[in-house]
């Protein structure tokens, strides 16, 4: 079984963020594979050594998104492939395009992905993707079971679950607890070094349907919380005054 | 002919969801005077919801109903919706960003070559250029961004509970345009769903949410905090070091990773506050925090603080809420 991961590289979740002269400073951030995608490629890892095949694992980003790739690479992915943005300002549209000039040249069985991106958060560029593939998709997934060349599969639908069976090729994108990623063993790191990783540039594909159509015209943080009132006393007058003030400071339960 | 703004409508549970209406307010925002704004309805029997998505202001309903529509499934909803696009030839659609906003606008876009702005919490419309700025939450809520559209139609899905519901007028009426259904050879097959416990508050629909951390060291230590919810009718959420070490669901899971929530009322019980779960709850109106480390970061943001045990705090307070209460809502 061949499958595609897409991946991002992305801010750790324990950043800040800090605005510097109208964008986000990178400045001593520290990146990581989007803990979304993580389930996607340790699903795909399980999938393949179950039934066999090839794990492909493809990001369009900056240079600097090889990390992530060599992290997928450690876990157990078998090749990568990164698609250089260098400088582009891409959205989700511009993303899917490439992504499916590069995905509809390749043999695959299944495309795995994470349900959203911890920083941009839209969750657009998987479903976007299948749609242009024109094979089925199911999103936000938390079981999957690929048996006779179909796919049962359990989706988390705002707290209910939807089980559903899917025909193959097929897209499905990875929501919590579809399986616990492992950590890169020393071992896997080693190995990933010598894996193939593949680095590709926006030029090597046609450029006429990759322009953005939605554009950044701003960004801010939110003004900082300020801490409120610390509460004294025994326990049961601190929830005493407590309720107090949410009725009458905060006009809570009134 | 006039410019027309799609909204879609979702019925969950027998009722209409609010986001139907608040869609309709956006669209109503981006679109302005003059055009028309038609809310959509697929499913299966879901055309007596018309009337009163014309009382919160619907110029137009398009109904798509049948069996295979019972239940969402991403081919036959993105068929259907498909048929109405051809049918109204929109300059914007608006989702709600839900499970099926989410899961169905990015089909659209696609579909049409059409930009999508996500997860909006305002719009409006800039004085210089005349064009709309959508903000929308960055980092889950880290930072804030406006984006614009450059493609000739748009595809916006709009965060629940940020835009007001239009007035209501009894009694007003919209032409129902009925769109068949455009059978498909469906490749996905819902075989069930298990829905969850009939009167749960949902987590990102809760006007009050209690969560738990890594202090409630246990899956049984969550009990108190369960209890306090459904005292104050609220919903339950939990970190990520509580999800974590197993002591819950992930389905949970406030933070960067997992879900953000902004209700009237966060009271985080034994949460340490790290970056990535405070990102997930910070806008929430007010925030409690209950913690025994008088040092945990969460006291940094918390507009009430108690330092303390949450097992001998968090049922006092639930004593007192049942006492003091004469209901439970907020409102």
């Amino acid at each position: 079984m061949n499958i595609i991961v897409l991946a991002k590289q992305t801010f750790d979740t324990e950043e800040k963020i800090v605005i510097e002269q109208g964008s986000i400073s990178e400045d001593g951030v520290k990146f990581v594979l989007n803990p979304y995608d993580e389930y996607a490629v340790e699903q795909a890892i399980q999938l393949r050594d179950e039934h066999g095949g090839k794990v492909t694992v493809i990001a369009i980003g900056p240079e600097r998104a090889t990390e992530a790739l060599r992290t997928a690479l450690a876990m157990g992915a078998d090749e990568a492939v990164l698609i250089s943005d260098e400088g582009a300002a891409l959205d989700e549209h511009a993303v899917a395009q490439i992504l499916h000039a590069y995905v509809s040249q390749q043999i695959f069985d299944l495309i795995l992905g994470g349900n959203f991106s911890v920083d941009n958060g839209s969750g657009q560029v998987a479903i976007r993707l299948a749609k242009l593939l024109s094979i089925p998709h199911v999103g936000s997934i938390t079981k999957l079971v690929i048996q006779g060349g179909q796919a049962e599969i359990e989706r988390d639908a705002e707290g209910d679950t939807e089980q559903l069976t899917a025909a193959l090729p097929a897209l499905f994108t990875a929501q919590q607890g579809l399986n616990e990623p492992r950590y890169p063993s020393l071992q896997g790191i080693m190995k990933a070094k010598r894996k193939p990783l593949q680095q590709l540039s926006l030029s090597d594909f046609d450029s006429i349907h990759s322009q953005p159509l939605t554009a950044r015209v701003s960004v801010s943080t939110p003004p900082p919380r300020q801490a409120g009132k610390r509460l004294s006393g025994a326990p049961a007058e601190q929830v005493q005054q407590l309720i107090g003030l949410l009725q009458t400071e905060a006009k809570l339960f009134t | 002919m006039t410019t027309v703004y799609l909204a879609i409508a979702e019925v969950k549970g027998g009722a209409l969801r609010q986001v139907s209406f608040e869609v309709i307010t956006a669209a109503r925002q981006a679109s302005g005077e003059g055009s028309t704004v038609a809310s959509v309805l697929i499913g299966s029997d879901v055309s007596r919801f018309a009337n009163e998505l014309a009382a919160y202001g619907a110029d137009h309903v398009y109904v798509v109903e049948h069996n295979d529509l019972t239940h969402y499934n991403a081919e036959a909803y993105d068929a259907s919706l498909q048929a109405v696009i051809q049918a109204a030839q929109p300059k914007a659609i608006f989702f709600g960003h839900t499970s099926i906003g989410k899961d169905l606008a990015p089909l659209s876009a696609a579909s049409l070559q059409a930009g999508q702005i996500s997860d909006i919490i305002a719009l409006e419309t800039d004085a210089a250029s005349g064009s709309i700025l959508y903000t929308r939450p960055i980092y889950a809520g880290k930072a804030f961004e406006q984006r614009t559209f450059t493609s000739a139609q748009s595809v916006v899905t709009v965060r629940p509970n940020n835009f007001p519901l239009p007035s209501y007028e009894t009694g007003r009426t919209a032409p129902v345009v009925n769109i068949a259904y455009p059978a498909s050879t469906l490749r996905t097959f819902i075989r069930d769903v298990v829905t969850q416990a009939a009167g749960r508050v949902d987590l990102s629909e809760a006007k009050i949410v209690i969560s738990g951390g890594r202090g409630v060291k246990s899956a049984a230590g969550f009990k108190p905090i369960e209890e306090l919810a459904e005292v104050l009718n609220g919903a339950v959420g939990a970190s990520r070091g509580a999800c974590d070490a197993g002591y819950c669901d992930y389905a949970l899971q406030i933070g960067q990773t997992g879900k953000v929530v902004t209700p009237e009322l966060y009271i985080a019980c034994g949460i340490s506050g790290a970056i990535q779960h405070v990102a997930g709850m910070s806008q929430s109106r007010v925030i409690i925090a209950i913690n025994k480390d008088p040092d945990a970061p969460i006291f940094q943001i918390a507009d009430y603080g108690i330092v303390g045990d949450l097992f001998e705090v968090v049922p006092l307070l639930t004593a007192q809420f049942k006492q003091q209460l004469k209901s439970g809502s907020v409102d």
